[in-house]
């Protein structure tokens, strides 16, 4: 498999019209190294200024990795080289809490709520001083946020730490959403809700999305950048890619059937690479 | 009777004491994951910084309003000392923990020679109002009065800190960033203020036991705080790393255990007790008894 990009492997007719305006990310040659391990190896696509840019690829690719990394969170033992740009300015080297006050918005692996803390709490952390927080935003989309205010987050069911996750991401303006494995450990019907809100988000903010479940993948992106090997080993139209089994397959591992499947709940991970994403 | 209910007050003065010092510890471990081996000096600062005060400040004195305002004094070199220890040599050392415990235990160390280079290494006699020298008749005990203002402090410490956390912003953010700094950071916080506030909060209390225990035990020495830091450090484990009600109830428990043995055993088993006590929270419930989250 070629490691970077090949020009022809790039479908030249499937960028529409608005993604050819200057994207909104560009991430340039970036290499992370973590504890010795070299995680991604000079890794370069661009993320439109609106809709979905969906960041594909098998488990321990570093998918995890190039989120945390832009957003500034590679863990003080690694090293992070290349360029990361918003627009003209340079993301790299800046502390996470600019970043995000930039109006870079995070919505991590695993959700990361405060468990110990109420709902309304949880929202309440992400209220920033000078401006008017978006509650009407928010509570229009998860209106089960507004009811549970009193509630422990801990005691939240999956679907429902992730839509606080992403409320709590929400209640700010944001220029670019990062948003990773959002449908991981979720019923097919919450997949659905939580694909949804997805959709509805995009229309108004770009997010680059980390994905497994392919049906989801392919109800939202529109671009699609696959890793492999710690490189980017393909990028284009992500429909273009659901519908070529043969680049699924040695891509993703999976096949064409299981991209049709509606209820798929695709597993990506060989046991082969079952490493995780960070150490 | 009288014995177990005096056994029982000294024991909670005791208490008092471990609490001043293992609340800001706590908070301190469970936010920043940095190991202050240097608190003690934050209490030793608070006693002599009470200490000068009263003899040299001007209004400030052993009785009265002048006895509150000595303390006020105290506190506030405590405290101050705290935010400078946390500005110049912990906060470039985030997240580098052996360079972080080599420069607080060293610290500590300087610290001490320094107070004992200015006043000596011997006790010095402390000022402090007249009734705390006297006793209170409760249900037949008689108990100093300067282990209950000691006990009324730490409980009032406990409220204003427990109220803090629950209900200001900044209280937010340390509740959370105890749980996940990270994700704090993530939401767009300058998650490095808070360590500064908790390391604050924490030299004060410390501070403020440096002066009571200083009224409590009627001299003030540079050694002081060492020797507290340890038990301290037993109370912050027992009660689980960033919780401040588990060094509460720890610290009660710690007290309680030492007072009581110490005085129906051998005069020293309880410090042992207290350890072996530790031990037996460790194998049995190693996060403490309330676990890394810093409750309200």
């Amino acid at each position: 498999m070629s490691a970077r990009s090949e020009p022809g492997l790039r479908a030249p007719q499937s960028r529409t019209e608005e993604a050819q305006l200057e994207p909104i990310l560009n991430v340039e040659d970036l290499s992370v190294r973590i504890s010795g391990l070299h995680i991604l190896q000079g890794v370069s696509f661009t993320v439109a200024p609106t809709g979905v840019t969906v960041l594909l690829g098998r488990n321990g690719v570093g998918k995890t990795t190039t989120l945390r990394a832009i957003v500034g969170l590679t863990p003080p033992a690694g090293e992070v080289r290349g360029a990361i740009r918003m627009g003209a300015r340079s993301l790299l080297a800046r502390p996470t809490h600019r970043l995000v006050r930039g109006g870079l918005g995070y919505v991590p692996e695993d959700r990361c709520v405060f468990a110990g803390l109420t709902v309304a709490e949880n929202l309440r952390l992400a209220e920033r001083r000078g401006t008017t927080p978006a509650y009407d935003r928010v509570f229009a989309l998860f209106p089960e946020l507004d009811r549970r205010g009193r509630q422990r987050a801990g005691s939240l069911s999956g679907g429902q730490q992730q839509m606080l996750a992403i409320g709590r991401v929400l209640l700010n303006d944001n220029r670019l959403l990062l948003v990773d494995e959002p449908t991981k450990g979720l019923a097919p019907k919450v997949v659905t809700e939580v694909a949804e809100v997805l959709e509805r988000v995009a229309e108004s903010v770009p997010v680059l999305l980390v994905e497994q479940n392919l049906a989801v993948v392919r109800r939202l992106a529109r671009d699609a950048v696959v890793l492999a090997a710690g490189r980017v080993a393909w990028t284009g139209d992500a429909r273009e890619l659901l519908l070529e089994t043969g680049l699924t397959k040695s891509l993703l591992g999976v096949g064409s059937a299981e991209v049709r499947a509606p209820s798929a709940r695709s597993e990506l991970a060989s046991p082969a690479v079952a490493r995780k994403d960070q150490p | 009777m009288g014995t177990v209910i005096l056994l029982t007050l000294t024991g909670l003065g005791l208490a008092a004491l471990y609490f001043l010092v293992a609340s800001g510890l706590s908070l301190v471990f469970g936010l920043a994951d940095v190991l202050n081996f240097a608190h003690g000096l934050f209490l030793g600062v608070g006693a002599y910084g009470t200490w000068w005060a009263a003899g040299n400040l001007p209004g400030a004195g052993s009785d009265g309003f002048g006895f509150v305002l000595a303390v006020a004094f105290g506190v506030a070199a405590g405290t101050l000392v705290a935010i400078l220890v946390e500005l110049v040599l912990i906060r470039p050392l985030y997240s580098r923990t052996i360079e972080q415990v080599l420069v607080t235990v060293g610290l500590s160390l300087a610290g001490v020679a320094l107070l004992q280079a200015t006043w000596g290494a011997d006790a010095r006699p402390f000022p402090r109002p007249d009734w705390t020298r006297q006793v209170t008749g409760i249900l037949g005990a008689q108990v100093p009065n300067g282990g209950l203002l000691l006990i009324l402090a730490a409980a009032l410490v406990l409220g204003a800190i427990l109220a803090f956390l629950r209900w200001t912003r900044y209280g937010l953010v340390i509740r959370a960033g105890v749980e996940n700094r990270e994700m704090v950071t993530a939401l767009g916080i300058d998650v490095r203020k808070a360590f500064t506030l908790v390391f604050a909060i924490g030299g004060a209390a410390a501070a403020l036991a440096g002066a009571l225990g200083g009224v409590y035990f009627g001299t003030v020495s540079p050694g002081q705080g060492g020797s507290l830091l340890i038990f301290a450090f037993i109370v912050v484990v027992i009660g689980g790393m960033g919780s401040v009600v588990g060094s509460a109830y720890a610290a009660v428990v710690v007290g309680l255990v030492q007072q009581f043995v110490n005085y129906y055993g051998t005069s020293g088993l309880g410090d042992i007790c207290v350890v072996g006590l530790l031990a037996v929270v460790l194998l049995l419930r190693p996060q403490g008894i309330a676990g890394k989250v810093a409750t309200a």
